[in-house]
């Protein structure tokens, strides 16, 4: 019962969040869904026994990512209303087609299977709980390989990031 | 009910109380303090020495008309002060305010443990939940729908982002130094004194309490610095600079709206103080005396020995706010980024090498 509660509230709110996400007129609203999402989402990680998981989540995505979107939005002032006008030709037809598309797929799996899903987390076989350490030595031993490639693939991304910035405000001033 | 659900009952309101009756002391603590600095009287007509002032403000606001900004946006408005006290509430949790104690009441016994949560990436929590206060400042600027609150608001997310990096950084050479992320490991690292292999060099500082702030000086300048900008303090206190911002972020609001933003500035910046002084200056390790005073004193000397060293370094936060002048925002900007963060990363590295040299030795032998 409690494994329930403690899933299935975070998951409203997840649920909750992505849909103002999607629904709100307002970016800064937008914003605030994702970092109830993302916020969610840790509780959930908490639920799991990854309290570290958890708190890094909090604190690079709900934490740092959703305060930069949020100056970035307050900054260059796109906070107005956004415009309901269609950009690309056909865009509620295509999404409507995919719309339909995705609940027959459900419609499907429910005709074949029944109603019977279960909703609980299948039972974990590691019981330890996601320590620094623990996580620490998985990393940094067998995992080693991926992890440095990843930074390097992230520092390539800044860097092509400042590079381009640059760029383009070299060019801004010539003008 | 079983003892855990009642001590988790018992526990928040505990905290409750405290922290709203703290926050009565400190506001008039500080007007006290700052008036003496600049040779004034400072609060004295409610009660004796005008101690009872704080409250008498706060019935004030709450009887206060809450007005709401035409402009303004309003789910986000209403939610912005909730936002602010909330995270404020959640950091107290963590602090490891004495030892823990067994409790008898009749046949049962309990061991209560002085922490309301003692998780053991306790560190990380700190910082998650101190990235969360940001969007109460935020949202209460960009909600009002006015100017002035809106350019605090955007001030504060770039000081606050920009801070917090210098302190999650300043923090990494004390978790390496104490060996764990939990809050009451580290308090319990610091137990004992210094110690050195050198015999006269250990004679000399052999009486000074093992505590960070003595091998981590460096981390604990800029973790103090930093946690002066991330609870906008003066000098560092451009989010609601009267001068040019009026109030700032919280321009727009009244009654209790506004006494909520104020609620949260105290608490935080007491816990600021509390945690300052868990990581570096032993928490609530201290002298019991336990022998000379009767039992229950000995046994509440810790938690009196941690209110000591957060009421000294609050003193340290009125005084700067007495003396320093406000930074211009780029100064700001530049200390935190091109100062205090390369600082951090240097010191870093000096910590690492040093704890490495002690663990393993040095490389050629």
């Amino acid at each position: 019962m409690t494994d329930l509660l403690l899933f299935a509230i975070p998951g409203l709110f997840i649920i909750l969040g992505a849909l103002i996400v999607i629904f709100a007129r307002n970016p800064v609203h937008n914003a605030m869904g994702l970092v109830l999402t993302l916020t969610s989402l840790a509780i959930l990680y908490i639920s799991l026994n990854a309290t570290f998981v958890a708190m890094v989540q909090m604190l690079v995505y709900a934490g740092a990512v959703m305060t930069l979107f949020l100056f970035v939005i307050m900054m260059i002032g796109v906070d107005k209303p956004e415009q309901t006008k269609e950009e690309i030709k056909g865009q509620k037809l295509l999404i409507s087609g995919t719309l339909i598309l995705l609940v027959s797929v459900v419609v499907l799996i429910v005709l074949e299977n029944g109603l019977n899903w279960n909703l609980l987390f299948p039972q974990s076989q590691n019981t330890f709980e996601g320590t620094p350490s623990l996580l620490a030595s998985a990393m940094f031993t067998s995992w080693v390989f991926p992890f440095e490639v990843i930074s390097i693939l992230l520092i390539v991304a800044t860097t092509a990031a400042l590079a381009l910035a640059y760029e383009f405000r070299k060019r801004e001033t010539n003008d | 009910m079983s003892p855990e659900i009642i001590l988790a009952l018992i526990k928040p309101l505990l905290v409750l109380g405290l922290l709203l009756t703290n926050t009565i002391i400190l506001i008039w603590l500080e007007r006290k303090v700052v008036a003496g600095m600049q040779s004034r009287v400072g609060p004295d007509r409610a009660g004796p020495f005008g101690i009872l002032q704080t409250l008498a403000d706060a019935i004030k606001l709450l009887l206060k008309e809450q007005i709401l900004p035409m402009k303004a946006d309003k789910a986000m408005y209403l939610l912005a002060p909730i936002i602010a006290l909330v995270p404020s509430f959640l950091i107290f949790m963590i602090i490891p305010l004495g030892p823990g104690f067994e409790l008898t009441i009749g046949q049962e016994s309990q061991f209560i443990n002085m922490v309301g949560a003692d998780i053991n990436v306790g560190v990380l929590f700190f910082l998650a939940v101190s990235s969360l206060a940001v969007y109460s400042v935020v949202l209460a600027g960009w909600s009002s729908g006015s100017k002035y609150p809106l350019l605090g608001g955007v001030r504060a997310s770039a000081q606050m982002i920009s801070y917090e990096a210098a302190m999650g950084l300043s923090l990494v050479p004390v978790i390496l130094y104490s060996g764990s992320m939990s809050m009451s490991k580290i308090v319990e690292s610091q137990s004992g004194y210094l110690s050195s292999p050198i015999p006269i060099v250990d004679s000399i500082i052999g009486f000074i309490p093992n505590w960070n702030i003595f091998p981590q000086f460096l981390a604990f300048g800029i973790f103090f610095i930093a946690s002066i900008a991330e609870v906008n303090r003066a000098p560092f206190d451009l989010v609601e600079a009267e001068q040019e911002l009026v109030g700032g972020f919280h321009t727009e609001y009244s009654g209790f709206r506004f006494a909520m933003f104020f609620l949260a500035e105290y608490i935080n910046m007491f816990n600021m103080c509390a945690i300052t002084a868990t990581f570096f200056l032993g928490g609530w390790l201290g002298p019991t005396f336990a022998g000379v005073l009767p039992p229950f004193l000995s046994a509440i000397m810790p938690t009196i020995w941690l209110g000591v060293k957060t009421f000294g370094l609050l003193f340290v936060y009125f005084w700067i706010r007495a003396t320093l002048p406000r930074l211009r925002y780029d100064q700001l900007m530049e200390l935190g980024w091109k100062r205090l963060i390369p600082l951090s990363i240097i010191w870093l590295m000096i910590s690492s090498i040093v704890l490495g040299i002690r663990e393993f030795g040095l490389p050629w032998s």
